[in-house]
C-alpha cells in the first residue's frame, strides 16, 4: 500500500481543519485546496481574509552582506534570507514542521520508509528561460550538493539511488529507513540548482555563481556591493498571478544603530534574525508602525547551552553539572540578558522540534540543592568559600554572550564554584572548542526540524571528532543514548520513535552532558502593511511568493 | 629647602592644587573601595535598569543589576593600578634605552633610535589592540601592551637629556676620576635629568588610563576585572534607555585624566626652574 498524499499531507489537512475551525472561515479550506502551493496562507488565517493587491516593493535589511547568493555553495543566514527568494527546495514546512509543497506538488513515502517519490510542478522555468525538470533535482541532490554541501551530503548519502522516473517525478531510494529524510528538502538544506549551468563544470568557480539562476518567484536584478541587493518579480513564475510584489530590496546596513533607525523611520519594512540586537527589542516593539513576532524560526530552532568538557575534573561528574544547573536562573537569562526573547528549555530538544518531551528531570534554581550536591562530592568550601575553580570561555558572538558569561560567573560563584573568564576571538574560540581545549563554554546549535538531524550529533559518541566544530566536543559517551538515537533515526513508526526519543530525553536530562540555557528566538519586525509574510517554519527565508503590501 | 621651594612653586598653580585634590579623592576611593562598597562589584545586587538615586543604588544599576557606584569605586583600582604599573614599565624601558643611547652616542645611539622610530611609526592604539588580542586579555598583558606602546617618547626625552648633560663639566670630571659608566649614568646624569621625565611620566599615567579604558571599551579588557572602560563599553548598547550606565564611569575617566594633567602641569611648573623663572 502506498499512501498517496494529494498536494498536502494528511497531517496538514488536519492542521487546516483545526485552524479553520478556530478562525471560523469555512470558505478558506476550499480556496486553499484549489490553489496548490498556497497552503502557507493557512498559518495566518486572519491575514488571508483580506484581498491581496499586486505591486509594491518590500524593503528589508541584509546583515552582514553575504559573500555570494549561490545558495548551494553558501548557507550563512543572510544568504538564506535573500537567496531563499531566488532558489527553491522541493519542500517547505509549516510551523509544526510538517512538509508543504514548494517545487514538489505532491509526494509519497512507501510504507517501508525506503522510497520517497516527489511529483514536481509543471511549467517551472529557470530564470534564464530554460525548462526545469526532474533531471535538475537528480543532478542537484546526487552530484552538486554531495560535493559542496556537508549537511545535504549527510542526508543524501543515505540514498541507494536517486532517479528521475519521468520529467516531473523523482524517486529517492534509501539504504535503510530514515524518517527524518522528509525534513531534508528545505531550501537551504537542499536548494535545487540548474543542471544545464553546472553539469560538468567546477561548481565552486563557475562564473554563473555571480548571477544566480533559480526557479523562485524573484530574480536578482542588481547587487551593488556594500549598498543593496535588488530582486524583481519573476514574470514567468509557475504559479499564476504570483508573486504579488514587484520586488524585494535588501539594504546593506552594517551599523546596528542605523538598522534600528531604518526600521523606525520606515525605510525598511522588515528585519530578521540578528538585524536588531536583543536589547533593542523592548524599545522597537512599542513602535506604532511595526509588529514583532518570534515565530518563523521553528526549522532552525536554536538551542543555547553550557558546553562542558567531560575530560576535565570535576566536570566529568554529573553531580557537579547538576549543581551548575541548580545554580543558574534561566528565567533571569531569558528576561534580563535576552530581553524576553526565547523560552526556558527543559531538555536537549527545543520545544518546537518534533518529538520534544517535557516529562524530564528539570532544574529549577535551587542553591541549597546545588551546595548539597557539591558537598556530596566532597568539594567543601575553602577559607574564601571556594569549592572548585573552573574556566569559562564565553562564545565571542557579541554583547549578549558576554553578558551571559558575566552572569554565569556570578551565579556559580554563589554556590562556591569560582569562575575565571577567558576571552577569545571568533576564530580562536572555534579552534579551541573543536580541539577540546576548553573547560566550559557557551554555544548554540540549530536543530533543523528533527532530532536525527540537529540533536543527535551533539550527544552520540560516534560524533566525538577532534578538530570538528559542532560535534560531541564534550566527549560525552553513553551506549544507551547512542543506541536510542540510532534506533529512533531508523524507526518508521512515529509512536515508537516518540518513545525512543522520550527515553533519550529522560536519560540526557539526568546525565546532563551539557546544561541547556535557552531555546533561542529571533525577533522579526514587520511593518503593518506587509501581509502574509513569515508564515512557515523557515519564516523570512521562504519564497515570499504570496506576500503583498497593503496600500 | 628644595621641598618647600617645590611646594611653593606647585601651589602657585591653582589648577594643579585642584587636580591634586581630585586625584587624592580618587586614590582614597580606590583604596577604600571594599569599605565603601563591600562585596563584589560584579554582584547582581539589585534590580536591573534602576535609575540613579534609587534606594539601593545611588548611581543606578546596570543591565544585570550591578551597582554602578560600586563598579566605579572598584574600577578606580584597576584604572590606577594599570595607569601606574604600565607607566613604571614604560619608564623602565624608555629611560634605559634613552640613557644608553644618549650616553654612548654614535652607533649605539643610531641603533637604539632607529629601533625607537620603528615603534613610533606604528599607531599606538592599533599596536596595543593587536598585542592584547594576540596575548589574550589579562591585567598583565594589558599593562605590558600599554608599556610597549608608550615608551618611545620617554626614550627620546631621556636621550636628549643625557646628550646635553653628558658634555657638562661634572660629567667630564666624573669620567676623569675613573668612575664606571653605570655609576656615571645612575649617580651623576640620571638624578639631574629626572625633572622632565617625572613631568612626562605623570602625563603618561593619564594616557595609560585612557588607553586601558579604550581597550576595555572594545571588549579587550581583563574579563575578570571591573573597569571604567568596560562599564561604558557594556552600557553603550543601551545608552538610549539608560544614560547613567555610561555617563558616570565616563565622568570618572574625565575627572581622573583631568586631575592627572593638572598635576602634571603643576609638576612642570615646580620642577622646571627655567620655566618658573621666565614666568616670574
Amino acid at each position: 500500500m502506498t499512501r498517496r498524499l494529494s498536494g498536502i499531507p494528511a497531517s496538514i489537512q488536519r492542521g487546516f481543519r483545526r485552524s479553520v475551525h478556530r478562525a471560523a472561515a469555512a470558505g478558506l479550506l476550499a480556496a486553499v485546496l484549489t490553489i496548490p502551493g498556497t497552503a502557507a496562507l493557512v498559518a495566518a488565517p486572519a491575514m488571508a481574509q483580506e484581498t491581496p493587491v499586486r505591486g509594491g516593493v518590500l524593503n528589508s535589511i541584509v546583515q552582514p552582506e553575504p559573500p555570494t547568493l549561490m545558495l548551494g555553495l553558501n548557507q550563512q543566514g543572510p544568504t538564506q534570507t535573500v537567496a531563499g527568494k531566488i532558489y527553491q527546495g522541493l519542500l517547505t514546512y509549516d510551523r509544526k514542521l510538517n512538509p508543504l509543497p514548494s517545487l514538489a506538488e505532491s509526494w509519497t513515502v512507501s510504507p517501508d520508509g525506503l522510497t520517497y517519490t516527489f511529483k514536481l510542478f509543471q511549467n517551472v522555468k529557470w530564470h534564464d528561460g530554460k525548462p526545469f525538470s526532474a533531471n535538475d533535482v537528480v543532478f542537484s541532490t546526487s552530484k552538486f550538493l554531495m560535493e559542496v554541501h556537508p549537511r545535504a551530503r549527510a542526508a543524501f548519502s543515505r540514498c541507494e539511488s536517486i532517479k528521475a522516473l519521468d520529467d516531473h517525478t523523482v524517486e529517492f531510494k534509501l539504504k535503510e529507513p530514515f524518517p527524518a529524510f522528509i525534513q531534508a528538502f528545505e531550501v537551504s538544506s537542499a536548494p535545487i540548482v540548474p543542471a544545464h549551468i553546472y553539469e560538468g563544470s567546477d561548481y565552486r568557480t563557475n562564473p554563473a555563481n555571480t548571477t544566480p539562476i533559480g526557479t523562485g518567484p524573484f530574480k536578482l536584478k542588481e547587487w551593488v556591493k556594500g549598498s543593496y541587493i535588488q530582486l524583481v518579480r519573476n514574470e514567468d513564475y509557475y504559479k499564476k498571478d504570483l508573486p504579488y510584489l514587484d520586488g524585494i530590496t535588501f539594504r546593506v546596513i552594517p551599523d546596528a544603530a542605523s538598522r534600528s533607525l531604518a526600521l523606525e523611520s520606515g525605510q525598511v519594512q522588515q528585519t530578521q534574525y540578528s538585524d536588531l540586537e536583543p536589547f533593542e527589542v523592548p524599545r522597537m516593539k512599542t513602535l506604532p508602525n511595526v509588529t514583532l513576532t518570534t515565530a518563523g524560526y521553528e526549522f532552525v530552532a536554536p538551542m543555547a547551552w553550557l558546553e562542558i568538557n567531560h575530560r576535565v575534573k570535576p566536570l566529568d561528574d554529573k553531580r557537579f553539572r547538576k549543581a551548575i544547573a541548580y545554580a543558574i536562573d534561566r528565567k533571569f537569562i531569558r528576561d534580563k540578558i535576552w530581553f524576553g526573547l526565547g523560552r526556558v528549555p527543559t531538555g536537549p530538544i527545543n520545544s518546537v522540534v518534533k518529538f520534544y518531551d517535557p516529562k524530564v528531570t528539570t532544574y529549577e534554581p535551587n542553591l541549597d540543592k546545588a551546595k548539597a550536591l557539591l558537598d556530596e562530592m566532597g568539594l567543601k568550601p575553602d577559607g574564601k568559600g571556594v569549592r572548585a575553580t573552573v574556566k569559562l570561555m564565553p562564545m565571542p558572538y557579541g554583547e549578549t554572550w558576554t553578558r551571559l558569561g558575566e552572569y554565569l560567573k556570578q551565579a556559580l560563584g554563589k554556590v562556591g564554584v569560582s569562575v575565571v573568564l577567558e576571552s577569545t576571538d571568533a576564530a580562536g574560540w572555534a579552534q579551541r572548542v573543536a580541539n577540546w581545549d576548553y573547560e566550559i563554554t557557551t554555544n548554540f546549535l540549530y536543530q533543523y526540524g528533527d532530532p536525527a538531524l540537529g540533536v543527535a550529533r551533539t550527544y552520540i559518541s560516534s560524533n566525538i571528532r577532534k578538530g570538528v566544530l559542532f560535534t560531541n566536543t564534550m566527549g560525552y559517551s553513553n551506549p544507551k543514548v547512542d543506541e536510542l538515537f540510532d534506533q529512533a533515526s531508523r524507526e518508521n513508526d512515529p509512536a515508537k520513535r516518540q518513545e525512543q526519543y522520550s527515553e533519550v530525553q529522560r536519560i540526557l536530562s539526568d546525565d546532563l552532558p551539557v546544561v541547556w540555557l535557552l531555546e533561542m528566538e529571533f525577533p522579526t519586525f514587520l511593518d503593518k502593511r506587509v501581509k502574509n509574510a513569515n508564515t512557515t517554519a523557515i519564516g523570512v527565508n521562504d519564497t515570499y511568493e504570496s506576500v503583498w503590501l497593503a496600500k | 629647602m628644595m621641598n618647600s621651594d617645590f611646594w611653593r612653586a606647585f601651589a602657585r598653580n591653582k589648577g594643579a592644587v585642584l587636580g591634586l585634590a581630585i586625584l587624592i579623592a580618587i586614590v582614597v576611593l580606590a583604596a577604600f573601595a571594599s569599605v565603601f562598597f563591600p562585596g563584589d562589584p560584579w554582584e547582581m545586587a539589585t534590580a536591573p535598569f534602576q535609575p540613579p538615586l534609587s534606594e539601593d543604588a545611588l548611581l543606578g544599576s546596570d543591565m544585570l543589576g550591578r551597582d554602578i557606584a560600586s563598579g566605579i569605586a572598584h574600577g578606580a583600582r584597576v584604572s590606577l593600578l594599570i595607569g601606574l604599573t604600565s607607566t613604571a614599565a614604560a619608564l623602565a624601558i624608555g629611560v634605559t634605552l634613552g640613557a644608553l643611547a644618549g650616553f654612548h652616542g654614535g652607533k649605539v645611539d643610531d641603533a637604539i633610535m632607529r629601533f625607537t622610530e620603528l615603534f613610533q611609526t606604528i599607531p599606538n592604539f592599533v599596536l596595543a589592540v593587536v598585542l592584547v588580542a594576540i596575548f589574550t586579555p589579562s591585567l598583565t598583558t594589558i599593562v605590558l601592551a600599554i608599556a610597549i606602546v608608550s615608551w618611545p617618547p620617554l626614550a627620546r626625552l631621556a636621550r636628549a637629556e643625557f646628550l646635553s648633560l653628558r658634555s657638562r663639566e661634572f660629567v667630564q670630571a666624573a669620567i676623569t676620576t675613573g668612575q664606571s659608566n653605570s655609576t656615571i649614568i645612575l649617580r651623576q646624569i640620571l638624578p639631574n635629568s629626572l625633572s622632565p621625565i617625572i613631568v612626562s611620566a605623570s602625563l603618561m599615567v593619564a594616557t595609560a588610563i585612557l588607553l586601558e579604558s579604550s581597550l576595555s571599551f572594545l571588549g579587550l579588557g581583563d574579563p575578570n576585572a571591573m573597569s571604567w572602560g568596560y562599564m561604558i563599553g557594556a552600557a553603550r548598547t543601551v545608552i538610549r534607555q539608560a544614560w547613567w550606565m555610561s555617563v558616570f564611569p565616563g565622568l570618572a575617566i574625565v575627572l581622573t585624566v583631568l586631575a592627572l594633567n593638572l598635576v602634571g602641569e603643576g609638576l612642570n611648573d615646580a620642577l622646571n626652574p627655567k620655566l618658573a623663572r621666565s614666568r616670574g
